[in-house]
């Protein structure tokens, strides 16, 4: 064949080591997919998974009182303490209910701006309330927790507006931290919510309407429904984020806890991974519950 | 490709890793003293809190570094830490040659085997370095000198003046009288805090028999923790980061709690404020520098020991801080001529008054032999719980 092909004046092919490669998979294509997915799935496998298997199983170490290192042996302890300590269930509660009512104050928020984008607002207008939507999201999220420790604080802005009223700022409290998580949080709920709408043909409330259903009767009846995955896809975010936040808290928290600050000075203060480790599991278990029931709703495919 | 089989493959190598990828491991302890220095090397990495070490990149005035990387050709890299417990872990990574620790790190940093001991002999400084400061619980072990000291100062009562009235002498304004400023009262957000619940109940409460309030018996601990939690109900916020604290004392969302002689003397004009030391006297740190039993850099790090004790860049280093210098020959190098009568430098009355900070460990350090004491891990615990 070679002979033949040099007769008939065409050159051969030099064979390099990247040829040779590149024939090997052509002769098996399955190993083409295989090395392509190779270093994301090592990537994924080895920096991802591993690391997480290995916080789970620390959790059931030990920690040498003596020595101060780890001590790997099975123990229960740790885990169990996170269903009888005082501590740890008051704080797990606390966090539960910051993280819910943030998710719900953000989704109330959320509704009528997302609907005012898609379905009121012209064009022109439309642009500007999305930018300053994104805006904030441009600046640090430390930034905004200061600057909601100056908003909150005693000589400031909310004092001085609610002074008049009777009213006084919620100064550095879980109230305080509350707010300042549900304005962080705000627009990773907005967004989704916008995109659902958006995808709410404007003719079908037409049609409602024309067959005679009131405003508030379209909303339940034929809006809600075909948002209900995107505003779970929002309140995935909002919650699972204020879930895991320790910084916001002891900047406009005042003294209080929450999850976060528990592993943090597990990790920091008291150097026991080990219970460090076990109460990273409470939130993973809590997301794990939220995600397994919200994924029949379809709200993961908005993600 | 078999997505069941390589899932299965993954989670082998994972768990395959996660069993032998965690050995933990064991620092040699002890470590033999130097005898004499030999050439210097030609970098050194340090480890300390803010502004220990400022070679002027932060303030182009505050440089007291590259005197030290010309004179020793040890070019100098800082790292600067929050937290006494944050300093611990970032030690521990053997990456630095010596540390600036408080007392509630150096006797872990020389129980775990991190530091080496120290021949003094060959820190020249040393010598004029104020005796009350040597040869303490906290830089001395079975005699053997792991640190020199920096610098010292107490942790102070603050309070504004405008709403603080009648101007406080006792820490019961934080503790027992608490109720009267609900809200406004701050505290240091650490477990060492306890001590100075226990300091208070030391003088108010004699029953309880303490006699240093770095060993707390069982009981003794429990008192204290009830205490603080009793002020917890009156706390505004914990600080740790000082900023915070100065800014929430300028907004009034603070008027009455523990605080540093810098964060005073950082307040803006405006701010009414005040700070003494209570007539039960104070907990405070005294910070050494001490040097890694690991170091690959001895002769530089024995070199800056003796360098940071030499009055002008101790008087440069303290002044910038914020507490006083080791030295009374430092004291005509600071830039403000009454720097160490407001630091109170040398005062061994005053210096007496402070409980500096060390850590607590279960034999007791005030000498019982009968009882155990609570170590800092028993101590942490009980912080998270008086934090709730």
């Amino acid at each position: 064949m070679k002979n033949e092909l040099s007769a008939a004046g065409v050159t051969a092919i030099a064979v390099t080591p990247a040829r040779r490669v590149s024939s090997f998979f052509y002769k098996y294509p399955k190993n083409r997919l295989r090395a392509l997915i190779a270093l994301p799935a090592l990537w994924l496998g080895l920096v991802y998974v591993a690391a997480l298997l290995m916080l789970l199983v620390t959790a059931f170490w030990t920690v040498d009182e003596f020595t101060g290192n780890t001590r790997v042996a099975l123990n229960f302890d740790n885990v169990i303490s996170l269903f009888t300590d005082p501590l740890y269930t008051t704080v797990t509660l606390r966090t539960i209910g910051i993280a819910l009512g943030v998710t719900i104050a953000d989704i109330t928020l959320a509704l009528p701006i997302a609907f005012f984008m898609s379905k009121v607002a012209g064009p022109k207008l439309k642009t500007i309330i999305a930018i300053s939507i994104l805006l904030p999201l441009w600046a640090s999220y430390l930034v905004k927790a200061y600057a909601w420790r100056s908003v909150l604080s005693d000589k400031g802005i909310l004092q001085w507006l609610l002074a008049p009223l009777g009213l006084n700022t919620p100064g550095y409290s879980l109230w305080g931290a509350a707010i300042t998580l549900g304005y962080i949080w705000l627009p990773y709920v907005i967004l989704p919510i916008y995109g659902g709408l958006e995808k709410v043909p404007g003719n079908l409330l037409e049609a409602s309407s024309d067959l005679g259903a009131k405003t508030f009767t379209t909303l339940r009846r034929v809006i809600f429904p075909m948002i209900l995955p995107s505003i779970i896809a929002g309140s995935i975010f909002a919650f699972s984020l204020t879930l895991g936040d320790y910084i916001t808290i002891s900047i406009v928290g005042g003294p209080n806890q929450m999850l976060g600050n528990l592993i943090y000075s597990n990790v920091g203060t008291a150097n026991n991974l080990p219970m460090a480790a076990a109460l990273a599991l409470v939130p993973i278990a809590i997301m794990f519950a939220y995600l397994a029931s919200v994924k029949r709703t379809g709200a993961l495919d908005n993600l | 490709m078999n997505l069941k089989k390589s899932t299965g493959l993954l989670i082998a190598i994972a768990v395959s890793l996660t069993l032998t990828g965690c050995a933990a491991g064991t620092s040699n302890s002890a470590g033999t003293m130097l005898d004499k220095l030999g050439k210097s090397e030609t970098s050194l990495t340090l480890l300390g809190w803010p502004g220990y070490a400022e070679d002027g990149s932060n303030d182009p005035k505050v440089d007291w570094v590259t005197p030290f990387e010309k004179d020793t050709g040890c070019q100098v890299t800082f790292k600067p830490y929050g937290t006494s417990d944050e300093a611990l872990s970032l030690f521990k990574t053997g990456q630095y040659d010596a540390i600036a620790a408080s007392g509630d790190a150096t006797l872990r940093l020389v129980a775990g085997g991190y530091v080496q001991p120290l021949n003094t002999s060959l820190i020249p400084s040393y010598s004029k370095v104020y005796d009350f400061l040597k040869n303490r619980a906290w830089n001395t072990v079975d005699s053997k000198t792991y640190g020199v000291p920096h610098g010292y100062g107490a942790n102070l009562l603050m309070y504004n003046t405008k709403v603080v009235k009648p101007a406080p002498t006792s820490w019961s304004v934080v503790f027992d009288g608490a109720s009267a400023y609900k809200g406004k009262v701050t505290a240091y957000d650490s477990p060492i805090y306890i001590a100075d619940a226990a300091l208070y109940l030391m003088k108010h409460n004699p029953d309880l028999g303490i006699t240093n309030p770095y060993a707390l018996d069982a009981t003794q601990l429990a008192a204290a923790v009830t205490l603080l939690k009793a002020q917890r109900a009156n706390v505004g916020e914990y600080w740790s980061d000082y900023l915070k604290s100065i800014q929430s004392f300028e907004t009034g969302n603070s008027v009455v709690g523990t605080t540093w002689q810098v964060i005073k003397n950082s307040m803006s004009t405006k701010a009414t404020v005040d700070a003494v030391l209570p007539s039960e006297g104070a907990t405070g740190w005294s910070d050494s520098w001490m040097i890694s039993s690991t170091s690959k850099h001895v002769n530089c790090a024995y070199k800056w020991l003796d360098y940071i004790d030499s009055p002008k860049a101790n008087a440069a280093a303290t002044e910038y801080f914020g507490e006083a210098p080791v030295t009374s020959d430092a004291c005509q190098y600071a830039s403000d001529k009454n720097f160490c009568a407001t630091y109170h430098a040398g005062d061994a009355a005053y210096a007496a008054k402070i409980w500096y900070w060390t850590t607590p460990i279960s034999a007791c350090l005030d000498g019982r032999k009968d009882v155990k004491c609570t170590d800092y891990s028993a101590w942490t615990k009980a912080w998270q719980e008086i934090k709730g």
